[in-house]
């Protein structure tokens, strides 16, 4: 029972060597002045990144931190950490999400969400945050919960809800309530993932009031604790509104009724401490429920860790787009041994594919090292059909400023490439992760598996850019239009108004393109640390490995 | 008809039934077997999987588990010894060993009983009669009264004309039990029924004698050894003086600050005691030396092999029970007087599983965790059991004897505190820590050893107080719970990889070193009581904070202390060991857990401490009524005034009523456990309630006995 993430074992006999995969080379110029200059721009967006995470992993902030430790309560990440198995990881999604979103600042968007493993088996946990907001639901916890659902459907994780929140937020209701994927979607996701036989666990530890108490009301098993928990439709203000009842909260929804005599929750805990424990005795006694079959492929634990610094990651990736670097270097960082076996490596040489492992599971690695011309793009369809031939988990690395424009590259047909590539990645029944490392623009985000292609998970570096297409080429193609529009009527437009009018254009897709725009809105599933690339690979991985392969089925491909 | 025959054959043991339990059982088999005597162990039913009926080639049930019906049923043990062929009994201290009546029967059935001759334990075990023989034989005897007449009154004006303090002492058996020291003769017709009692108990015989009691005394022994050839000769002297409740705990020979000359008119004198009574076979004449003047009188003769025999088998370098068998088979003494050797010096500590703070009261339980020091020419072990056995209620409570030699008294002393560090017991309480403040207590490293010894010391022996625990102490158990901390987060990196469901072996990557967090360190928080070991009610709730470093080592703090964080990296060795380093320190670590209680018990030995915590677990059973539940623990603390059992025993006198009124300090019960009584007093004064128990009702420990009311 060695994990060889600690005590790598780099042996290799004499025989394995003809049977040995191609060792990628360095690919870094740690002389170079780039090298330099990338380490410095990278340790500046990484500490920036922390102390982002710094302030929200403090949630609502001291005064509401302290009221809550004086009920007795636990920070929602404590909660998770008492409630995994003591020393196993913990890989929390979206930490950033609601970031700037709103005028008043929702830490992690009010909801901690994240999977890990209780008594060896990997649970999603969801989890309000009370010191936020009273852990409401602001339109973006809404999508934080659904995507946590979404993930624990798709990977078949037990889902733990730690709740304690006041349901809807009152003043925004129009955005939380009535549409598809708000707030009933949430007890839609419990019912089906129920009827998947997925399980669901609530722990009351907190107020559950109007629509939150339909969490537990559809979980399979709840608890609920002493004194601070409470299940309600309505709260005594609105009870004594309603009908001029006066009754305490406790009595009205608190644990003694619900396990007594309402039987909505099915375990009292005389505290929070007692309802984490019985969470995880719950889950001990999931027995076959939710559980991923034996049968899933046996991988050889005994694998290599890369032969390059992951460290070294930070400095690769240039914060200016327009420097290309090679993908290979990424690569070598992040899989065994640095062992990358390429696939048509002479051919559409703009993007890279190829088979590798990570902490010994099988990839097939999708990475971009340039523009997308016509042959690069069939040369990832194939790739991607050999993958999901062979069940091997697919990851995208996406550096892509687009598909190839001009004469030539339409007369080759690479709107169809373009196609053939989407159709590929639509359809294939594999495990995708996508990692965002430079550039995300145009259909380039499309073909290579953006948010849009529901991978299982996809992650940014903080050198992540999203958007459709270049800030500069963007203000160009405006400007253009603009000046047409003005002629048309007639107004003059000096040289420096149309260069305020670019300015305007390139700062707001700066702004919009900016990796913190997008996982505040959950266009991702968090910002990772370039050096934790393998590690967040690697559990996304063991977290989405599909038992008995998928039958693949593509739609019609334009030849 | 083979009885017959065996009797008149001179032809030599070749098995033999060990009639004891415990180490001296295995300690009896262990010689047996190297002598090529094949070994015969009986047991009770309390005893059926002990290590000396497991170590034996055979053993024999005797009776239930009350030493009574068992080891003390004569019948029982000869039957035992005919039935697998066994030529020879031995046995052993303690029960049968100085019994008259059972070395008759046993030479009655043509069993060879490896003992003195039946007359000379009839003539030793009356103490009264001992006396007058011994003052006979020109022995020097202490003034007091030996004789038959146990009228109250008349012992009452013996003891007036003897002086008092006074001495009352059964006149059979020994190792302390019935005997009473009274100071003013008020108090002396209440200790003189109590000691009967006890004697009675005991030994079923109530009969006392009285003795000047000496207030600086020390408590010299002389081993001696006798053939049937009429040759008799000492192996020097061991100095008990060490003793609490009358009972033995450090044992050396020889003597420290004992002349030459003074050794061999004490060794003199144990031998004309011996040959007084036609002795043959291993006894101990034991001398009470008065250290005012210098003077040394005959207390008594045991006519057995003593617990204490190794120290004089290490400084003679000889096995005393290879002697012993071979003066039963009618061999002469293999040594004479001036061959027996004298070198360096000796120790033996007693182990015992008992409440130190509680009066050295007994205690019962599970061995846990067991792991004696190894055993080296110079370091023994003496003991009956193993871990995972139970030192139950119905025996003595000795778990082992630690017996070190070495060139000198200093470096004998040097070895003993070294062992007794790391001597590892957990799971019942014991005296290791008492031992180790008693061997390196400065007056004993000087020799300046006498039987108030632990009275005289006790400030400095006994902390009896959470007050009086230094700085340093707390200092030392927080270091001890941040290295449990440290070893406990080690162990389960490594076990958890083993405990994965089969199947997922995937999932293995979310066990890694240091547990995985996006963007931040991982952390934990532990709470650790630490158990003072006053009363076990003294406890200090630590609450740890760990924060999992990149590098594999535990950064690790403990709330509301102004200590630093340390960082603390373990390496597991093997099942319990560990090596940590700590702020540039590295050592060797054990920890030892268990579940007792709903809690879980976590034992360290570091440096040169021994830490015990706990970790409630609080909700060890489900909540039937929700609206008067509480937690086990808090159902664990008692009203004021209430009295619990100090020890688990049997109750033997209610002396008031349920209701009536007492005085603080006022007995109300007398419990009996390993034939020791020990009075209950009221804490307080008020009226008795809730009294339920009756004589010979069976207590436990810390069972509620009764509560004091205020009026």
């Amino acid at each position: 029972a060695r994990r060889p993430w600690r005590r790598p074992q780099p042996r290799r006999s004499p025989a394995a060597a003809l049977l040995s995969s191609a060792v990628l080379p360095d690919g870094v110029d740690r002389s170079s002045a780039a090298f330099a200059g990338n380490s410095a721009a990278a340790a500046d967006l990484v500490s920036h990144l922390h102390s982002q995470i710094a302030k929200v992993l403090g949630g609502g902030g001291a005064e509401a931190v302290k009221r809550n430790r004086g009920r007795g309560k636990l920070l929602p990440r404590e909660r998770i950490d008492r409630m995994i198995d003591p020393g196993s990881g913990f890989l929390e999604l979206s930490q950033l999400a609601g970031y700037e979103l709103y005028e008043e600042s929702l830490p992690s968007g009010g909801i901690i969400t994240g999977m890990g493993p209780i008594h060896g088996r990997l649970c999603m946990f969801v989890a309000n945050d009370p010191t936020t907001k009273g852990g409401t639901y602001y339109p973006i916890t809404v999508k934080k919960h659904l995507r946590a659902q979404e993930i624990a459907s798709e990977c078949k994780l037990p889902c733990i809800y730690l709740v304690d929140s006041g349901g809807a937020n009152l003043p925004r209701q129009a955005e939380v309530f009535p549409d598809r994927d708000n707030f009933g979607r949430i007890f839609y996701n419990q019912a089906k993932m129920s009827s998947d036989g997925i399980p669901q666990i609530a722990l009351v530890l907190g107020s559950c009031t109007a629509g939150g108490a339909y969490i537990p009301a559809m979980a399979d098993e709840s608890v609920i604790v002493k004194g601070n928990g409470t299940i309600f439709l309505a709260g005594p203000p609105l009870v004594k509104a309603a009908t001029g009842e006066e009754v305490s909260a406790e009595d009205l929804g608190g644990a003694s009724l619900h396990c007594k005599i309402s039987g909505v929750s099915d375990h009292f805990a005389e505290d929070e401490f007692h309802a984490l424990v019985i969470g995880r005795n719950i889950v001990k006694n999931l027995h076959m429920a939710g559980r991923r079959p034996n049968s899933s492929p046996k991988f050889s634990f005994d694998y290599k860790e890369p032969l390059y610094d992951v460290k070294e990651l930070h400095s690769i990736a240039p914060t200016d787009q327009k420097q290309p670097f090679d993908i290979r270097s990424v690569i070598a960082r992040i899989v065994d041994g640095s062992e990358f076996d390429e696939f048509k490596k002479l051919y559409g040489t703009t993007l890279v594919t190829g088979f590798a492992r990570i902490c010994g599971q099988p990839v097939g690695i999708i990475g971009n090292n340039g523009i997308l011309f016509t042959e690069s793009a069939l040369k990832g369809c194939h790739f991607i059909e050999l993958c999901s031939q062979r069940n091997i988990p697919l990851i995208f690395l996406q550096n892509i400023t687009g598909f190839m424009v001009g004469s030539k590259s339409e007369a080759s047909g690479i709107a169809k490439a373009g196609a053939k590539m989407v159709m590929a990645v639509s359809c294939a029944k594999v495990p995708k992760i996508t990692l965002i490392v430079g550039g995300s623009f145009g259909a380039g985000n499309y073909g290579m598996c953006g948010r849009a292609y529901s991978p299982n998970f996809l992650f940014l570096w903080p050198t992540a850019r999203i958007s459709v297409m270049g800030g500069n080429q963007a203000a160009g193609v405006l400007a253009q239009i603009e000046r047409n529009n003005k002629k048309r009527q007639g107004i003059e437009w000096t040289k420096d108004e149309e260069e305020s009018f670019k300015g305007r254009v390139v700062e707001a897709y700066e702004r919009e393109g900016s990796p913190y725009y997008s996982t505040a809105r959950l266009w991702d599933d968090g910002i990772i640390d370039p050096s934790d690339t393998r590690k967040v690979l690697s559990l996304c991985l063991s977290a989405s490995v599909k038992p008995t392969p998928e039958e693949t089925k593509y739609g019609v491909f334009r030849m | 008809r083979a009885r017959e025959e065996r009797k008149g054959s001179s032809a030599s043991i070749e098995k033999i039934l060990v009639a004891n339990r415990g180490e001296i059982a295995c300690r009896v088999a262990r010689t047996a077997r190297r002598l090529g005597i094949r070994a015969v162990a009986v047991y009770s039913d309390a005893d059926r999987g002990a290590l000396h009926v497991r170590s034996a080639d055979e053993a024999v049930r005797i009776g239930p588990a009350p030493a009574r019906s068992s080891y003390l049923c004569a019948s029982a043990i000869v039957d035992a010894a005919l039935r697998t062929g066994a030529q020879a009994i031995h046995p052993g201290y303690g029960f049968l060993s100085e019994s008259a009546e059972f070395a008759q029967l046993c030479e009655a059935e043509g069993l060879t009983f490896i003992g003195p001759p039946a007359s000379a334990i009839r003539d030793m075990g009356d103490k009264s009669a001992s006396k007058r023989i011994m003052g006979a034989a020109g022995v020097p005897l202490v003034p007091g009264y030996h004789g038959d007449e146990q009228d109250i009154e008349f012992l009452k004006n013996e003891a007036e004309n003897i002086g008092y303090p006074i001495m009352i002492k059964p006149t059979h058996g020994g190792g302390g039990k019935g005997m009473r020291i009274v100071h003013r003769p008020e108090d002396f017709v209440d200790s003189v029924l109590s000691a009967q009692r006890e004697a009675a108990a005991s030994f079923g015989v109530n009969t006392i004698l009285l003795e000047k009691y000496i207030t600086q005394p020390r408590h010299v022994e002389v081993q001696v050894f006798g053939d049937k050839h009429g040759n008799a000769i000492y192996l020097y002297e061991r100095d008990c003086s060490l003793q609490r409740r009358h009972q033995k705990i450090i044992e050396e020979a020889p003597a420290p600050n004992v002349t030459g000359e003074f050794r061999s008119r004490l060794g003199e004198a144990a031998v004309s005691a011996a040959k007084a009574v036609g002795y043959h076979n291993a006894g101990t004449v034991e001398f009470i030396m008065d250290t005012l003047s210098g003077q040394f009188y005959f207390m008594e003769m045991n006519t057995r092999l003593q617990v204490e025999h190794p120290v004089t088998e290490m400084i003679v370098g000889q096995d005393l029970v290879e002697w012993q068998i071979r003066v039963a088979n009618g061999e002469p003494l293999p040594l004479t007087q001036e061959q027996v050797p004298l070198n360096g010096h000796s120790f033996e500590a007693r182990i015992y599983a008992e409440n130190v703070p509680r009066g050295f009261l007994p205690a019962t339980g599970t061995l846990h965790h067991y792991r004696p020091v190894p055993v080296t020419p110079t370091v023994r072990v003496e003991t009956g059991v193993e871990e995972g056995d139970t030192v139950s209620m119905h025996y003595d409570p000795m778990i082992a004897k630690l017996v070190v030699w070495g060139e000198t008294r200093n470096a004998a002393l040097v070895k003993l505190k070294s062992c007794l560090l790391n001597f590892q017991i957990a799971g019942l309480p014991t005296n290791i820590g008492f031992l180790q403040g008693l061997a390196g207590h400065w007056a004993f490293e000087r020799g300046l050893v006498e039987t108030h010894f632990i009275e005289h010391h006790k400030s400095d022996l006994l902390v009896d107080s959470a007050e009086k625990l230094t700085e340093e102490a707390s200092n030392a158990a927080k270091l001890g719970a941040t290295l449990v901390a440290a070893c406990i987060c080690e162990k389960e990196y490594i076990t958890s990889g083993e405990s994965l469901p089969c199947g997922d072996n995937l999932l293995s990557l979310w066990y890694t070193h240091p547990p995985f967090r996006m963007h931040h360190r991982a952390k934990r928080v532990l709470e650790l009581e630490w158990d003072k070991e006053l009363d076990g009610l003294c406890n200090e709730l630590l609450q740890l904070a760990i924060t999992y470093q990149s590098d594999g080592s535990y950064s690790i703090t403990i709330e509301d202390s102004n200590s630093p964080a340390l960082d603390v990296k373990a390496v597991h060795i093997r099942n319990n060991y560990f090596r940590v380093e700590a702020g540039g320190l590295h050592m060797n670590v054990t920890l030892a857990s268990y579940s007792k209680d709903s809690s879980t018990h976590i034992h360290i030995w570091h440096g040169e401490h021994h830490h015990h915590y706990r970790q409630t677990v609080k909700f060890d059973q489900p909540s039937d009524d929700v609206s008067h539940s509480k937690p086990s623990f808090e159902t664990s603390s008692h009203p004021k005034g209430t009295v619990l059992a100090p020890m688990a025993g049997l109750v033997v006198k209610v002396l008031v009523e349920d209701g009536a009124s007492v005085e603080e300090g006022q007995p109300v019960l007398v419990l009996e456990a390993m034939k020791m009584e020990h009075v209950v007093k009221s804490p307080r004064a008020g009226f008795v309630d809730g009294l339920k128990v009756t004589p010979g009702q069976q207590v436990f420990d810390t069972s509620v006995l009764f509560t004091v009311k205020e009026k």
